[in-house]
């Protein structure tokens, strides 16, 4: 046992106090309710089983944290390394003499002019959220880091064990299939 | 200094990049120079700007923080305290 460690774990409290906090730390990532709790509660047995790792030196929450940013990147290399599979569809010639050229069904098409200019309409809102939710999951989860929430690319970075290339390739793709899926469902309609 | 004519491809990936304010001098100058000479980027382009501007006008993370019902928290505890007690 350290002497005098300034801080304690007290896992009866865990739920009381930081529950809500981690939830709110999570859901702001994964954008999803019920994996949010799953990784809230796994954060929870792992601080149990890590206790004797604790040397007091950070507060309860800041540790607990701790246990959570590993959490979510075990779940971002999971999704991509499987789900992530999933890819986007592909929309440059890949290698040949057009290498990097648009393919010619992927072509961005003339959008209706009324409709580009008049975006204020609230089903247009729902058509993108349409949209974003049908990105695969590691697309989705940093689009909406950036684009939603905010994260600067250094952060996201961090928080995902992934470099600024990657993160660019991602948004580059997503950004693809976003123009295309408005496109389809909202402005060349 | 890289190659001042990139690829179609390489071209919109600079422009998304841009959308965030993020492309180096370089990559601009590049892109600029794509878009002069390529009818499909230049489309590309402008409607790039639009849902830029769409997900500005709609995409904002709300301040409400989320919280967990007590039911949630309820299963928590006790499965915490179940661990505890082994």
């Amino acid at each position: 046992m350290p002497e005098n460690p300034k801080h304690i774990l007290n896992p009866n409290n865990w739920v009381t106090l930081h529950s809500d906090y981690l939830f709110n730390y999570v859901i702001t990532r994964v954008d999803n309710e019920e994996l949010a709790k799953d990784i809230v509660q796994e954060t929870f047995f792992s601080g149990l089983k890590a206790q004797h790792n604790f040397r007091g030196q950070a507060s309860e929450r800041t540790w607990l944290i701790s246990i959570l940013k590993r959490k979510i990147i075990d779940y971002y290399r999971k999704i991509n390394s499987t789900k992530g599979k999933a890819e986007i569809k592909v929309n440059f010639y890949q290698d040949g003499d057009r290498k990097g050229s648009w393919l010619e069904e992927r072509v961005p098409k003339m959008w209706d002019n009324e409709a580009e200019k008049n975006i204020e309409n609230e089903e247009l809102k729902v058509t993108l959220n349409n949209c974003i939710d049908n990105l695969p999951e590691k697309y989705r989860m940093v689009f909406v880091m950036k684009n939603v929430q905010h994260y600067e690319t250094e952060e996201i970075c961090n928080e995902l064990g992934i470099t600024a290339s990657n993160l660019w390739v991602i948004i580059h793709r997503a950004r693809h299939q976003l123009r295309k899926c408005l496109e389809d469902n909202w402005f060349a309609k | 200094m890289s190659k001042l004519f990139v690829s179609c491809e390489e071209a919109t990936a600079i422009c998304n990049k841009n959308q965030y304010k993020e492309a180096s001098f370089w990559e601009k100058m590049k892109l600029q120079i794509h878009l002069f000479i390529c009818k499909k980027c230049g489309l590309y382009s402008k409607q790039n700007a639009t849902i830029t501007k769409v997900c500005n006008r709609y995409l904002d993370s709300d301040d409400h923080p989320h919280t967990l019902s007590e039911h949630d928290k309820e299963i928590m505890q006790h499965s915490i305290e179940e661990k505890i007690d082994i």
